[in-house]
């Protein structure tokens, strides 16, 4: 039988606020333990949450990027549960009425493009954080996190394949740093992804059983364990086995799942409205403000890529895959003086060179060593024939490893591209006296010859000769 | 509606509050009195009325994103049963 | 001096006639004559007391003025005030220091007031009796078979007996004008946001209110001018002018409209109170005011109604109480549940153990449309009935409480017999309106008898007014209690 894979995913973004978002502490992190929770953030008798105005604004950011309704009433509820990092028993979250709601993400895969149906997005505090290294067999509870703003975005299930729900969290986690509503370190637990994954026969209309898989903090993690969980699933189900409602956990160790709680374990969260907290109410003004600080998005600067640098929809794609690399981008345009032509050659350096480097150097484009003014005047040794491409190559790997800028290394490695003719002429005919027997071949009819005379001259040049011109230069000489 | 003493157990453990048989029935018979009080509830229509939350009718306030709070953790967790190292201690999470 | 009103003693303390500590010994001297009989307070400590005093006498020698700069008055022990012990009434917070100022607290320590101590309270203040006290019930000074009233009962013991001046309660079903009633004191209900809850221990968040107890009228609305105000950290807080709820007590009251629920003049009532209520009645029309029978049709269900929502509400207020920050925690358990559900169990008591479970149940899944948003649903329609009902009256005037102080043990078996006894209150909190209680008359046993006005929103100053009034007419808030070697408290 043939499998389709279901995929819905819940993504726990934290916000950017100074403050938590029922209190005025820090939300910096890292602190010691417990120092940065109040009296409202270890819930002590008689305390009271007054909302950040910050984590409205964040949501609404978001709202608007994604073309959602910004809900102008929204309501805050209280989940209800025991857990001893959630201080006061119930987490002030969004059930009913959230913030956000019906928004759409577009991603690509394989060159296909396909839009995310967003369901909701809603504010919510987060929980402390339990450590279970050894106290005398005992767990330690730390509430420094507990109160950080989050906000919950919620997809359809929507996506096909472990590779689409990869694609989409990663176009996610682009916009929600994009618009800086999140500072996106997964590390840091700034950007938790939950997966509910599930398995039908292809043609069939209803969803199979889902299973949720909690807290995966990196995109590998994510892939990994989509793929183990589809496996697993088809598995059961082929085995004869249904598949249970339940939460489970990924190992990345093992790389497998584990049953975390069966749904018969499931909470009963009794939700209603905090009686603490009074609807939200949005004016306009507001929501305009936050409309006007919004940066060109992801896709309207890919759109624009692509209508002024003349970039094709893959290229505009990658360049704009972090509001870092856009940057990088349009400065590196800035210092070129910027035409079509050196759009293109950047772009095409951004992706290639430049993309591998900082990619082996697990650094993004905002870390990069050779700055976009630094990538702009090796670019433009290119484009006025100083360097061929391959030489260029090579004073980028020396740059890189900090021997300077273009020019200083061009002049220290005397790389200079050969263009005087009259030098190249002397070589080319050096060649042709050397190699009478392709000369021949080639006369005879064997273009294949012409290249290896090429590369003849080009070796004797030591690769500084310019390509194009010794094909001239050949052509004339053998056709003489 | 009367309550089972399964439900009672149940309420009991969703409220993390452990009772004994004999305190569970007990509660049962108070708790069935009261939910008969209760019932009353059930008799009014309600169509079309919009469900009251609050007193009144007010917006929330919103603060501004300012960090206002010193680290308080010495005094707030003298008054704590077992911390060690500024955190607190609980019987070993299993997750 | 035990006996003056507010006003009088800051009169005495501004003209230097008596200290603040002076004054403060005075009443710490008869609480601890009295309150081993009373059981008022739950926590009096002498020397945070008189230290109080003595910076209130700072400020006083240094020429600062101020209507409560320097008078002492009673805190229910459900307000957070930093280094005293604050209990709510509960084993569970039984050796709960407070670390920080409820926001009452601390206005009434910019006004200038001295803490004489926590006063006793009904277990998180869920109770008409006092009786759920984990540190014993109060005694109400006028019988000692009597209950107080609850939950502020400690309150309106100590200020019936005159161990304070004066004291702060909160209400959240009749919590101050109950143990009002039934003590013989005055106490008033704000609307609800008008005094911050920040610091004040939750019970039902939607409709837990703080407000002043003293003997009369004019006492209260200088308490209130202490207590009232915006608090940003309280989303429920109204930012609201600053009022001075004394404006208005010398107005006359001809032209005055009386609403009479035929309601609160029903079954259920006795007679003695229906008697003495009648008698104020024709009080005030002696004073120049109309009487017009008003209905609140929906008033029968506020009792159901209430107790739905205030239990669930309770039910996840108290859910913080594990054992993990503070409070009490077990002495053995064997893994986190069994620590959770035993320190639970044995920290909280029978009653809001009982409330904590009609919550939970009417929360969970399956049930929370017909049980939760049915109660919100008829709690607009009571709302609105009182709002219907002020378009035909300036105040509404019944009994606070269908009979005189209860005896102890009378109702405590039958949780649904002690509800009904709030009958007249709940439906005040369920509205969010100002409601208050004043003495007007004597049981034949000798019990106080109270009076309840009800404004529309924000109408304070108008029962206070419509209080003061009477007062000045009439002497029931004046009588004090026959407590026998306590002679002292006759002027």
């Amino acid at each position: 039988m043939k499998w389709e894979t279901v995929i819905g995913l819940e993504v726990h973004t934290q916000l950017t606020t100074q403050s938590k978002i029922f209190s005025g502490s820090s939300t910096a992190f890292g602190a010691a333990p417990n120092t940065q929770a109040s009296a409202v953030d270890i819930a002590l008798p008689g305390v009271l949450p007054v909302l950040n105005k910050g984590a409205i604004e964040r949501a609404i950011k978001f709202g608007l990027a994604i073309g959602a309704t910004v809900n102008r009433v929204n309501v805050f509820d209280r989940k209800n549960y025991f857990y001893p990092d959630l201080p006061k028993g119930y987490q002030i979250s969004q059930l009913a009425k959230p913030i956000v709601e019906h928004g759409a993400l577009a991603i690509q895969v394989d060159g296909v493009e396909k839009t995310i149906r967003l369901t909701r997005a809603h504010l919510e505090e987060d929980a402390g954080k339990s450590l279970h290294e050894d106290f005398h067999g005992m767990t330690g509870i730390d509430l420094n996190r507990a109160g950080t703003p989050l906000l919950e975005i919620v997809s359809e299930p929507d996506m096909r394949s472990a590779k689409e729900a990869v694609a989409y969290a990663k176009a996610l986690h682009n916009l929600v740093t994009w618009i800086g509503i999140c500072d996106g370190n997964m590390q840091e637990g700034s950007f938790r992804v939950d997966a509910n994954v599930s398995v039908r026969p292809v043609g069939q209309q209803e969803f199979g059983t889902r299973r949720e898989i909690k807290n995966l903090n990196s995109f590998r993690f994510l892939e990994q364990a989509i793929d183990y969980e589809v496996r697993w699933q088809i598995e059961q189900i082929e085995d004869g086995h249904a598949i249970q409602q339940a939460t489970v956990l990924f190992d990345p160790d093992s790389g497998e799942t584990r049953m975390m709680r069966s749904k018969e374990e499931a909470h009963d969260y009794r939700y209603f409205p905090d009686p603490d907290l009074l609807p939200v109410k949005l004016d306009e003004a507001l929501i305009e403000e936050m409309r006007a600080e919004l940066p060109e998005l992801p896709q309207q600067k890919a759109a624009r890529y692509q209508q002024d640098y003349g970039l094709s929809a893959y290229d505009a794609g990658l360049l704009t895959q972090s509001l870092a690399q856009a940057n990088y981008f349009e400065a590196t345009l800035d210092a070129l003086g910027a035409d079509v032509a050196g759009a293109k050659l950047a772009a095409n350096w951004m992706s290639g060179e430049l993309a591998s480097a900082l990619n082996k150097a697990e650094l993004d484009f905002a870390q990069s060593p050779i700055a976009p003014a630094s990538l702009a005047d090796l670019l433009k040794r290119i484009a006025d024939n100083t360097l061929s491409n391959k030489l260029a190559k090579e004073v980028f790997a020396a740059m890189w490893a900090g021997e300077g800028e273009a020019d200083a290394v061009i002049e220290a490695r005397g790389l200079k591209q050969m263009s005087d003719s009259g030098a190249i002429e002397k070589i080319v005919d050096d060649v042709l006296a050397a190699n009478p027997k392709s000369v021949e071949e080639f006369r005879a009819g064997k273009d294949k010859a012409f290249n290896a005379l090429v590369g003849q001259v080009m070796k004797a040049s030591r690769g500084k000769a310019n390509p194009a011109q010794v094909n001239d230069i050949l052509k004339r000489k053998l056709a003489g | 509606m009367a309550l089972s003493p399964q439900d009672i157990l149940h309420i009991a453990r969703l409220a993390r509050i452990r009772v004994t048989e004999a305190e569970a029935e007990t509660a049962r018979g108070q708790l069935n009195s009261i939910f008969g009080l209760i019932e009353q509830m059930q008799a009014v229509d309600t169509k079309g009325v919009e469900p009251m939350s609050h007193a009144l009718d007010v917006a929330q306030r919103l603060r501004e994103d300012r960090v206002t709070e010193p680290d308080r953790r010495d005094k707030f967790q003298a008054v704590a049963p077992a911390v060690e190292n500024g955190l607190y201690l609980v019987p070993k999470v299993i997750e | 001096m035990i006996d003056s009103s507010l006003k009088q003693l800051a009169a005495a303390l501004a003209a230097k006639q008596i200290s603040s500590t002076e004054l403060a010994a005075l009443f710490l001297d008869r609480i601890e004559a009295l309150n081993p009989r009373l059981n008022a307070f739950i926590t009096v400590d002498r020397e945070r007391t008189l230290a109080e005093a003595r910076q209130a006498d700072a400020r006083l020698a240094a020429g600062e003025t101020g209507a409560l700069l320097g008078v002492p008055v009673a805190h229910k022990d459900i307000f957070c005030a930093d280094g005293w012990r604050t209990t709510c009434g509960s084993k569970m917070l039984g050796n709960f220091v407070a670390p920080y100022d409820a926001t009452v607290i601390a206005k009434f320590k910019a006004a200038g007031t001295v803490s004489l101590g926590k006063t006793n309270m009904d277990e998180f203040a869920m109770g008409s009796s006092n009786e759920t006290s984990f540190f014993g019930a109060v005694k109400n000074p006028w019988s000692d078979a009597a209950v107080p009233g609850g939950s502020s009962g400690g309150s309106a013991a100590a200020v019936a007996a005159r161990l304070a001046p004066a004291a702060t309660g909160t209400d959240t079903g009749g919590s101050i004008r109950q143990p009002a009633s039934l003590c013989g004191i005055s106490g008033l209900k704000p609307t609800y946001g008008v005094c911050s809850r920040y610091g004040m221990i939750a019970f039902a968040s939607s409709l837990d209110q703080a407000g002043p107890m003293a003997p009369s009228a004019e006492d209260c609305a200088l308490l209130l001018n202490a207590m009232a105000g915006f608090d940003e950290r309280d989303s429920t807080s109204l930012p609201r002018e600053p009022e001075d709820y004394s404006r208005d007590l010398d107005q006359p009251l001809a032209g005055l409209r009386i609403g009479l629920p035929k309601e609160f003049f029903a079954a259920g009532l006795s007679a003695e109170v229906a008697q003495a209520v009648e008698a104020a009645i024709a009080e005030y029309q002696k004073l120049g005011a109309q009487t017009v029978e008003v209905s609140l049709p929906n008033m029968g269900l506020s009792v159901p109604v209430y107790y739905v929502l205030a239990p669930a509400e309770a039910s996840s207020n108290l859910s913080r109480f594990d054992g993990v920050r503070y409070g009490h925690r077990a002495s053995d358990y064997k893994d986190l549940l069994d620590m959770y559900e035993k320190s639970r169990a044995e920290g909280f008591g029978a009653e809001v153990k009982r409330r904590i479970m009609i919550g939970t149940y009417v929360l969970s899944h399956g049930y929370y449309d017909a049980y939760y948003l049915q109660a919100q649903k008829i709690r607009r329609l009571i709302a609105a009935d009182f709002a219907a009902a002020f378009k035909q009256c300036d105040v509404i005037l019944g009994p606070t409480a269908p009979t005189p102080a209860f005896n102890f043990g009378e109702k405590a078996a039958d949780p649904v017999a002690m509800y009904l006894s709030d009958i007249y209150t709940i439906a005040v909190n369920l509205a969010g309106l100002p409601g208050m209680s004043i003495p007007c008359g004597f049981s034949g046993n000798g019990r106080p008898i109270g009076l309840q006005l009800i404004g529309d929103l924000f109408a304070e100053a108008k029962l206070l007014n419509v209080a003061h009034q009477y007062q000045l007419v009439t002497d029931w808030h004046r009588r004090l209690p026959p407590l026998g070697e306590a002679s002292g408290a006759r002027r």
